[in-house]
């Protein structure tokens, strides 16, 4: 019984200096994403993201892997891009970052059924490799830092 | 809702845009072996999604079709030799070879066309790996070949080749009926973390670049194949399975019945072309 009440105070303890010293902690689970329209206001990070690693994780196999599908000029740079979906120039003219964010967490609240993964949902389909279960694509910070890009991409 | 739908039309504008205007490397060439011209473009059957049915060779590029276009060039027919050799060596407790019950491998003629199909010995639907094993076992009291040895390979090759220029003519009534049914819901379902179907690239997008691959209808009418990045012969089932690895999904296991069924439905939506086994992909 003692014991038991010790872990949990201390548990308390700790949750109190993580909310104290991280406020960026704030960060929207997969579940959580609150859309309107299709379309993400919140920040998931409640930050800014990096542009820089945004383009890092656009053309990156093993993350956004986003040029497989998409042509997009400003990654002229890096061979092969896909044409199932559109190209992305100038794509922050026609959407806002709040689209933009919606568009990259789930595309599939804009677009019904389309082929476009949802870069930050969880276990979307039956037989999710195990090692992957429970895991979305694209980490929070790394949708921001996307989005961030995205924004960039004017003509 | 109003908003959501005006963007789905807009983007399915681009997209039938794309596909319309979409000329690949291989579209208007032909596939000629030994003079004779193998049908890789044909109307689609009715009940087909497809108003065309395709043949992979036809997404190649020319040096990949090249290969396929002559026998002494294709890697394939390394395989179907070592196929023959088979066919007449005896095996097993009987001592017996596949030429000693059943001659000239030439008389499977049509046989690869019309795999997979039901079998009342077997009581299942029957892959021809699954003939040539049950052959084996239940004929020549010999070890079952495993799904992707080379000696498999080697005999679905040599099979396979009797059937080529034959048209793809597999049964999907009866019994095979409900595999065939089976094998539909597979191939729209989504799978693994990526949350992707077999129709989403190869129905809603073949003719387009997947990144560096030029998508293609998926089909199965040339396997097994010899692709370039495997250095070898491969079976249909490796194919799906590393498919559904693509979506980072868990595949289906090789030779399972949810596989047997995928490879009926796939092959009847190529219903329309002809076997052109053993092909050659990169
Ligand atoms: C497997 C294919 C695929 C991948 C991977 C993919 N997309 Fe898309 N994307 C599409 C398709 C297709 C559309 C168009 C919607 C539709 O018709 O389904 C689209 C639409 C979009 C749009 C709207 C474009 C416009 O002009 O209207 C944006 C923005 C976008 N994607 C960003 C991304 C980003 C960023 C990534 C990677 C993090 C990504 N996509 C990865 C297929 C893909
Ligand atoms: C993410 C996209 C994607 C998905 C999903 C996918 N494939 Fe493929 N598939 C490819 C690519 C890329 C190739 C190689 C180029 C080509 O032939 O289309 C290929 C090749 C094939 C081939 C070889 C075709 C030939 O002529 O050699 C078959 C058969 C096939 N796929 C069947 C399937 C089946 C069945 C499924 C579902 C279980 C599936 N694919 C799911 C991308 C995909």
């Amino acid at each position: 019984m003692m014991r038991n009440l010790h872990v949990k105070e201390w548990g308390i303890a700790f949750a109190a200096l993580f909310a104290l010293s991280l406020p960026a902690m704030a960060e929207t689970a997969p579940g959580d994403v609150a859309f309107a329209d299709g379309a993400v206001e919140q920040s998931l990070t409640g930050g800014a993201g990096d542009a820089e690693n945004g383009r890092a994780v656009f053309v990156d196999r093993s993350l956004g892997n986003c040029v497989t599908c998409h042509a997009n000029s400003d990654v002229a740079d890096v061979p092969f891009h896909g044409e199932v979906g559109p190209t992305l120039d100038g794509v922050a003219d026609r959407w806002t970052e709040a689209e933009l964010r919606g568009l990259v967490v789930n595309s599939k609240m804009i677009f019904e059924g389309t082929i476009m993964p949802g870069f930050y949902v969880k276990d979307p389909a039956p037989r999710v490799r195990e090692d992957l279960v429970g895991k979305t694509i694209l980490t929070a910070s790394e949708v921001e830092d996307v989005v961030a890009y995205l924004r960039t991409l004017k003509e | 809702m109003k908003r959501t739908m005006i963007a789905t039309s807009a983007a399915a504008l681009i997209a039938g845009l794309t596909t319309a205007t979409a000329v690949f490397a291989g579209e208007e060439d032909e596939l000629v072996i030994d003079g004779e011209t193998l049908v890789t473009k044909a109307p689609a059957p009715e009940g087909s999604p497809f108003s065309e049915v395709i043949s992979g060779w036809r997404f190649r590029s020319d040096e990949t079709q090249a290969l396929q276009m002559d026998d002494f060039d294709n890697p394939g027919m390394i395989y179907v030799d070592q196929g023959l050799d088979l066919w007449e060596a005896a095996d097993g407790s009987e001592g017996k070879s596949c030429a000693d019950c059943h001659g000239d491998i030439a008389g499977f003629a049509g046989l690869r066309a019309a795999m997979p199909k039901w079998s009342e010995e077997l009581g299942t639907l029957a892959t021809m790996e699954e003939l040539i094993n049950y052959s084996r076992t239940e004929h020549m009291g010999a070890e079952p070949w495993k799904w992707e040895s080379n000696e498999m390979l080697s005999m679905t090759a040599a099979i396979g080749l009797q059937s080529r220029g034959m048209p793809v003519d597999v049964a999907t009534d009866g019994p095979a009926e409900t595999w065939w049914e089976k094998g539909r819901e597979i191939y729209y379902t989504r799978f693994g973390q990526l949350d992707f179907s077999c129709a989403n690239c190869h129905e809603d997008n073949y003719g387009n670049m997947l990144r560096a691959d030029h998508l293609s209808q998926g089909q199965i009418n040339g396997f097994p194949v010899y692709r370039l990045k495997w250095g070898g012969l491969g079976s249909i089932d490796r194919r799906f399975k590393g498919c559904v690895e693509d979506t980072r999904g868990v595949p289906f296991a090789v030779g399972s019945d949810e596989m047997k069924a995928l490879e009926l439905y796939v092959a009847s939506r190529g219903t329309g072309l002809v076997i052109e086994t053993p092909s050659v992909r990169q």
